[in-house]
């Protein structure tokens, strides 16, 4: 990056620091920060979206769609985190790649699932092998949001089922009795009161999510924790700046992040908490309302 | 919407009728000198002049991706990439799931590395990377196993004394020894294990690896390979991994 860095193995002292903190690799280290932001910011809407659904199909009066959302619910719950990683990237990115043979590949190729291996023509590829290596990255990106999404997703639905099975009944029958529909009573009833209920773990589910972003790994995206293991390791005389095993002050450092941005969460969920327990039949709702008289 | 639909729909047909084959080359990326990640981030050591050279004998466009070890074969079936470059020893168990090029590199022996030059090393565990031929031998032989995801955290595991002993190549464990200053040694003791290291390919994908085959021969015949091993920064000028009179056959 800079001039003086052309031959590391002659500088010294900070010099050294400087041009070993901005080598090539610290710059890809820098930017999965960046990488794990994004997708936090897309994974948590999206889950909750998914959650939201999840749940709202699952209280369903037509029992197909019910049990399609209590299925989703127990299925995914129910598979260990590391299994679904490793397990369902695999078979999305062959469904998506059978997917498109179908479309482009001629139709006397041989079926795709050949004992061990899964073989599609060239065009059917996903991204095709000619794209270049960000392409690459942002498909694996991409399927990394839909697991994140479709996992945290089942147990938000979860936690916001319990939730509109905690707006107190008397809520809902009085607005029946306003003559509401049904629909009018989900939208207008339900759901507004459902939030400080579902929020505390909701809260949590954030808090896991947040810490999850290493299963990143598993799914190819190169996160911060694999970087942090790559970089801190030792590293012999083939590589330009040789060091000794440094990482317990890559992980210290990643540590400092995680409670940063831990607690820094946790500061905006209790903001958050007070706001919508306002004027609500709870305990909390209760507080604000005596401290304000 | 109907629009943009079918633009994309014409734009991917577009680039699929344009595309030219692409080989992908996967490596571990972690087991310096045959294949790491330099500190500009991109994929280094033997393993890649060698892929470099490869594709280019024969006429191939080729990238470059890294994988962990541990799912380096299923991916490869899953087709993500299309060779596995990435000091993989040929042995019979993988020749039942992928197909080997001919050995770009001779049988190599392994080392153990401890922290005195007297360990026993029956009296604890015995490091090695998980799917190994090294953690093979060392469960084979009655010794303790104790498994690592990555070939770093083996030589962590001697450091901080969770194992006597690490068993990987000498190629990657002497350099660790040499820059240590004195706190890590090789044993005297060597193992003769693995058949060699080839490129391992799909079982359907005879052509692609002839291509390799015909490459890496041409490569023993005219003497270049064996001037690429023994380069100082790869294996050094008495590299055993090195073809020698054994890379003039059949030329």
């Amino acid at each position: 990056m800079f001039a003086a860095c052309a031959d590391p193995k002659s500088i010294e002292g900070l010099t050294w620091a400087m041009c070993y903190l901005t080598s090539g690799k610290h710059q890809d280290f820098y930017w999965s920060f960046v990488t794990v932001l994004v997708l936090l910011a897309i994974t948590a809407p999206t889950a909750l979206a998914m959650g939201f659904a999840g749940a709202t199909a699952a209280r369903s009066h037509v029992a197909p769609i019910s049990w399609l959302g209590k299925i989703y619910i127990w299925m995914v719950r129910g598979v260990p985190d590391i299994v679904f990683f490793l397990f369902f990237v695999i078979a999305l990115d062959q469904v998506i790649e059978y997917a498109k043979s179908a479309a482009v590949c001629p139709s006397t190729d041989p079926y795709p699932w050949q004992g061990l291996e899964f073989r599609v023509c060239q065009a059917a590829k996903v991204p095709l092998s000619s794209a270049s290596p960000f392409a690459h990255k942002l498909y694996g990106f991409a399927l990394a949001v839909v697991t994140f999404a479709i996992v945290f997703g089942a147990f938000a639905a979860n936690v916001i089922y319990g939730a509109m099975q905690a707006v107190p009944r008397a809520q809902l029958e009085t607005a029946e009795a306003y003559g509401m529909s049904r629909a009018q009573v989900f939208r207008r009833i339900l759901v507004p009161q459902m939030w400080v209920y579902a929020l505390p773990g909701l809260g949590n589910l954030w808090m896991i999510l947040i810490k999850a972003t290493p299963l990143l790994f598993l799914l190819g995206v190169k996160d911060i924790v694999y970087y942090a293991r790559e970089l801190g390791g030792s590293k012999t005389q083939s590589y330009e700046y040789p060091h000794g095993d440094w990482r317990l002050w890559y992980f210290l450092g990643l540590m400092v992040f995680y409670l940063v941005f831990t607690r820094v969460s946790e500061i905006g969920l209790t903001r958050l908490t007070r706001r919508l327990s306002h004027g609500q039949a709870t305990a909390g709702g209760e507080a604000l309302r005596k401290a304000a008289t | 919407m109907k629009k943009l639909l079918l633009t994309t729909a014409v734009l991917l047909l577009g680039t699929t009728a344009m595309a030219q084959d692409v080989v992908r080359l996967a490596t571990e990326g972690a087991y310096p000198p045959y294949n790491f990640i330099n500190d500009a981030g991109e994929v280094a050591g033997f393993e890649r002049e060698l892929g470099d050279e490869l594709c280019k004998r024969a006429g191939l466009t080729c990238t470059w991706t890294t994988n962990e070890w541990d799912s380096i074969i299923p991916n490869l079936q899953s087709g993500n990439y299309d060779v596995i470059i990435a000091g993989m020893s040929i042995t019979d168990e993988r020749e039942e799931v992928v197909d080997f090029s001919q050995g770009y590199l001779a049988a190599t022996p392994s080392a153990y590395l401890a922290a005195s030059p007297d360990a026993d090393l029956m009296s604890g565990p015995v490091a090695a990377q998980t799917s190994t031929i090294q953690a093979a031998f060392v469960a084979e032989n009655g010794m303790q196993l104790v498994e690592y995801a990555t070939p770093e955290e083996t030589v962590a595991a001697v450091k901080n004394g969770e194992a006597v002993a690490v068993l990987a190549d000498s190629d990657y464990l002497r350099p660790i020894a040499d820059g240590s200053g004195g706190a890590l040694v090789l044993l005297e003791k060597m193992e003769n294990i693995g058949g060699g290291v080839g490129a391992a390919f799909r079982d359907s994908d005879d052509e692609l690896r002839g291509k390799f085959d015909a490459a890496i021969q041409s490569m023993k015949c005219d003497g270049s390979l064996d001037a690429m091993i023994t380069k100082p920064e790869y294996f050094g000028p008495d590299a055993p991994t090195a073809w020698g009179e054994k890379a003039k056959e059949g030329c």
